[in-house]
């Protein structure tokens, strides 16, 4: 099979017989988690009544000037350390100018020209296929305030803005034109964000906002060198409306060649409702954004001892350390892979490793029953109640046998909804297993001389009626006894009696 | 002669202070009572805050009561120019668009002069753009030297002020000669210090790159007690210079002895008033008489300067003006139909003619196909200029030249004109596009109005000029002469 082809929808033939070859570049934005925002003091706080997080800087009164964040700087060198940057020695801030009202200065503080990181990459997988994508730069830049409509933009009387979101610091990372189908987009997506939450730098959460992407999308006949027109594509809120989109929108310019039309350089918005793109502004209302060197702000001369000490507090990113579960741990590509893919579920894992180096068993229960959980309740692991201390307390009464593995599971979910340990869940619930062998020979012999006519049958040859017995026994201890003890000790008493 | 309390130094008046001959009250009363009566025909100010001043005077007088500390400008009363941010005053630019703006902060230098009585907030041509007080959105400031004569701008407000005593000192801003050319046209003394000296924090930006703050006062040795209050560095400015501030009192040594002094004689070519000329000779003969070491030289890219200059500040203004859309402060149209409608109302309504001609030439020169044509070629050129000055900074320590081409001109002599207007500050654009510092004080009087001699140093030399100044004045004495107009 033609590798290019594997990758999901990189070739189409259309209907009058034509090849296409989808070309996708995505420009993502990262918000980052800082104290303050990135050219002033005003704290960075989230869900603060309107205009709450601001001071004279962010809101651009007349008179305040931008000082840089140096956290900003440093996260900024991170991150491009991560994705395999070049870090460069010279960079400068430069004012991106347009009119808005949610921007207090009617500029944008960003890099044009000399951005702080260039050319890296990233390797990705889709449908099986491994494939490396360029990056062509990260850069800083202020992000802007928000505007809240009564109704719709057209028609409102009025509009709000909280400056709240002004100045919090974005990196844009933006990737070459690598990427040949809407799968292969949505990994590189998917991959940058797992790097980006390892680094520890952002939330990474598209949900909310705090990582966007645009895409940058066209077609052209197979085997052409030449770019098609391309649309830039908005408005995707999750890597599967970025995949829909791009599924949508690469139909509609194969259909808009194919019925001999051209497609236009514009900007379309996703509809995830309609499930449609729709244009937004073509090139000839593209603005001009009149970039020039921010005067307010020195230029970064970036030292490179600077960039090596960062680079000594870069995290192990998750391809090192899906390598490191098997090699040294013993776990399967698959489950190293699974443990990896958010840093948070990886820290829960070694969490609980570090008090119970059962790999393999704690594996088991972190990917299986937590992990099921969690997602019911759509929470990510380091939100949910059960602690790794409190998962390993589990797995030791299993150990102990105070529990068997089937009443762990409810024990679980009962630590799961209430928050308890599992001493005490077992405890109020008189779960405890029991494994008082005198106890459970007890249960054994009345249960024997109530079903008289099932030990004959037992005793005739059928083996059924073990099964029957063993249930009966377990019916009698709530299902608190021990089923192997029950097992061995049933068979030996019949033995004893026949 | 026997000056009045508002005539006076501000060393004079910080000796009284000290023995306790005058009180910070009676200093402030005096210069407010000189604004009650020369205002009405100086119009230096933009708004007077009587009663802030004199509150601040009697904190002082009490504090010194006490025993306490007291620098050498605590309770001298004084003026900034309306474009510093001033917490709970408001801050105009002399613009309608910012007319009733009251900043919720103070300016970095507005901090510094804490325990100063702030008479008021002086005039201006809107948002520091131009030459005379005449872009003012309220009203032109009069020469105290002659009232049908414009002060020079565009800091003329802080320049009337100090010279007509309705304050013993102000600060300014200059960004192609906004205190220099002002501080001629009034006879008093001006210095723009080294881009990065002092803090712009607090100062309404006109062109970032060009702006600095600085003193307008009345003697050479005011000017460097001021500019060691204000000088300093600041973490809110990137721009703002690090390391500690030179004493440049200390520099005031009355010596020009061996003191090599360039004269560039673009400086002195065609465009420059004969008079003045003859005084800025006179001036050159007086320091070589005194033992300076005078030579002409040549700084070949001055005649750039102009173009220079009004492609680089018009662009940065663009973008620097570009939040007066009436959304958060300031003016607002009253009957928008939309936000674009909003924005395009406010700005046309709220900004003078002035203002909007170098917004639209920024805008110009930074717009797609235009930026390498004008904006870089300007960055470019303005390298040769900064060269022209180091190379001529490695043989001599001051290069001395006229402040204006002219004496003060008439009230709406050049308004229609604004290229005429543009080439009064043909002297003074070059210093600003290359960061280093200069100085314009009296050396001489043509038809009973002052002529202004320019001094220029290399990056912080303020010392030196300082020095330069300093010496030249105590000679000539032209300092001693008060404005004969009000």
């Amino acid at each position: 099979m033609n590798r290019r082809l594997a990758t999901g929808a990189a070739r189409r033939k259309g209907y009058r017989g034509m090849e296409y070859e989808t070309v996708i570049g995505l420009e993502v934005h990262v918000e980052l988690k800082t104290e303050s925002k990135v050219f002033c003091h005003s704290t960075t706080g989230f869900g603060g009544d309107p205009n709450s997080h601001v001071c004279p800087v962010c809101l651009g009164l007349p008179g305040v000037l931008p000082v840089v964040n140096r956290q900003v700087v440093e996260w900024a060198i991170l991150l491009g350390l991560a994705i395999n940057c070049r870090i460069a020695s010279f960079s400068k801030f430069d004012r991106k100018n347009y009119y808005y009202p949610d921007m207090p200065k009617n500029y944008q503080i960003s890099q044009y020209d000399l951005p702080i990181c260039l050319g890296g990459h990233l390797d990705i997988e889709a449908d099986g296929v491994k494939k490396r994508i360029g990056i062509t730069r990260l850069h800083m830049e202020e992000d802007t305030g928000k505007l809240v409509h009564q109704g719709t933009i057209t028609t409102t009387p009025y509009s709000l803005v909280d400056y709240n979101r002004a100045g919090i610091p974005l990196l844009e990372i933006v990737s070459e034109p690598d990427m040949s189908s809407p799968l292969e987009a949505r990994a590189y997506a998917e991959k940058l964000r797992q790097i980006i939450v390892y680094t520890g730098v952002s939330d990474g959460k598209m949900e909310e906002g705090s990582l966007r992407c645009d895409a940058n999308v066209s077609v052209r006949p197979r085997g052409s060198t030449r770019l098609g027109t391309k649309a830039e594509i908005k408005n995707m809120n999750s890597f599967r409306a970025l995949q829909r989109a791009l599924t949508y929108e690469v139909e509609r310019q194969i259909g808009v060649l194919e019925e001999g039309g051209r497609v236009v350089q514009e900007t379309r918005t996703w509809d995830e409702g309609k499930g449609v793109t729709l244009s937004l502004r073509s090139k000839e209302q593209a603005h001009d954004y009149r970039y020039f060197p921010d005067p307010d702000l020195v230029p970064l001369v970036i030292d490179p001892a600077w960039v090596e000490e960062i680079r000594a507090c870069l995290p192990e990113l998750p391809e090192a350390r899906s390598a490191r579960y098997v090699e040294k741990l013993g776990l399967s590509a698959y489950d190293a892979g699974v443990l990896t893919a958010e840093k948070s579920l990886a820290d829960y894992f070694e969490a609980c490793l570090a008090l119970y180096p059962e790999a393999k068993a704690v594996a088991n229960w972190v990917m299986g029953d937590l992990a099921r959980l969690l997602n019911a309740a759509g929470q990510s692991v380091d939100q949910g109640r059960v602690t790794p201390e409190r998962l390993v307390g589990l797995l030791q009464l299993i150990d102990r046998g105070e529990i068997s593995g089937k009443m762990a599971k409810d024990v679980l979910e009962a630590m799961f909804a209430t928050g308890a340990d599992a001493v005490r869940v077992v405890r109020e619930k008189g779960l405890s297993q029991i494994s008082d062998e005198g106890a459970i020979l007890e249960v054994i012999r009345r249960v024997l001389t109530e079903n008289a006519n099932v030990v004959a049958d037992f005793r005739a040859g059928k083996d059924r009626a073990l099964g029957f017995l063993v249930g009966q026994v377990m019916k009698k201890t709530r299902g608190q006894a021990n089923p192997d003890a029950v097992n061995r000790l049933l068979r030996e008493t019949l033995q004893e009696q026949g | 002669m026997v000056n009045l309390l508002y005539q006076k130094s501000i060393t004079e008046l910080h000796d009284l202070l000290v023995r306790r001959e005058v009180s910070a009250v009676e200093i402030t009363r005096s210069v407010l009572e000189r604004v009650e009566r020369v205002e009405g025909t100086v119009k230096a100010y933009v708004t007077v805050t009587a009663e802030q001043a004199l509150a601040t005077a009697e904190e002082v007088d009490a504090k010194l009561a006490a025993g306490g500390d007291m620098g050498p400008l605590t309770g001298i009363p004084m003026a900034f120019k309306d474009n510093m941010c001033t917490k709970g005053v408001r801050t105009t630019c002399s613009s309608r668009i910012l007319e009733n703006f009251v900043p919720p902060y103070d300016a970095a230098v507005v901090e510094k002069l804490a325990g100063a009585p702030m008479i008021g907030k002086t005039n201006l041509d809107e948002f520091a753009m131009g030459s005379s007080t005449e872009n003012s959105a309220f009203f032109t400031t009069s020469n105290p030297w002659n009232p049908d004569l414009v002060p020079g701008g565009s800091s003329g407000g802080s320049a009337a002020a100090v010279a007509s005593g309705e304050a013993v000192y102000a600060l300014g801003s200059d960004t192609g000669g906004s205190i220099r050319q002002p501080a001629s046209f009034c006879g008093v003394v001006g210095l723009k210090p080294t881009y990065g000296l002092v803090s712009r924090y607090g100062l309404v930006a006109f062109a970032s790159s060009l702006d600095q703050i600085g003193p307008l006062t009345r003697t050479v040795t005011d000017c460097a007690m001021v500019l060691q209050a204000i000088a300093g560095p600041d973490e809110r400015d990137s721009t703002c210079a690090p390391g500690p501030v030179p004493d440049f009192n200390a520099a005031l040594t009355g010596e020009v002895r061996g003191l090599r002094i360039g004269v560039p004689r673009e400086y002195l070519a065609q465009g420059v008033d004969p008079r003045v000329a003859g005084a800025v000779g006179a001036a050159i003969d007086l320091l070589a008489a005194m033992g300076a070491e005078v030579e002409e030289t040549s700084l070949p890219h001055t005649s750039y300067a102009l173009p220079v200059y009004y492609l680089i500040a018009p662009a940065e203004a663009s973008s620097n003006l570009a939040r007066y859309d009436g959304v958060r402060y300031g003016y607002r149209a009253a009957r928008p139909e939309d936000v674009v409608d909003m924005f395009m109302q406010t700005r046309s309504e709220g900004f003078g003619a002035e203002v909007k001609r170098r917004i639209m030439l920024g805008t110009y020169a930074l717009s797609a196909g235009y930026y390498d044509a004008y904006y870089l070629k300007a960055l470019k050129v303005r390298t040769l200029i900064k060269r022209d000055f180091d190379r001529a900074f490695t043989r001599y320590d001051v290069l001395l030249t006229p402040t204006s081409p002219t004496l003060p001109f008439k009230k709406g002599e050049k308004t229609m004109d604004p290229v005429a207007m543009y080439l009064s500050d043909i002297c003074t654009l070059a210093a600003p596009l290359a960061g280093i510092p200069a100085l314009s004080l009296t050396c001489g009087f043509v038809d009973g109005l002052p002529v202004g001699l320019q001094l220029m140093g290399p990056p912080f030399g303020e010392r030196t000029i300082l020095r330069a100044a300093h010496a030249y004045e105590q000679k000539a004495g032209h300092w001693r002469r008060q404005a004969e107009g009000v």
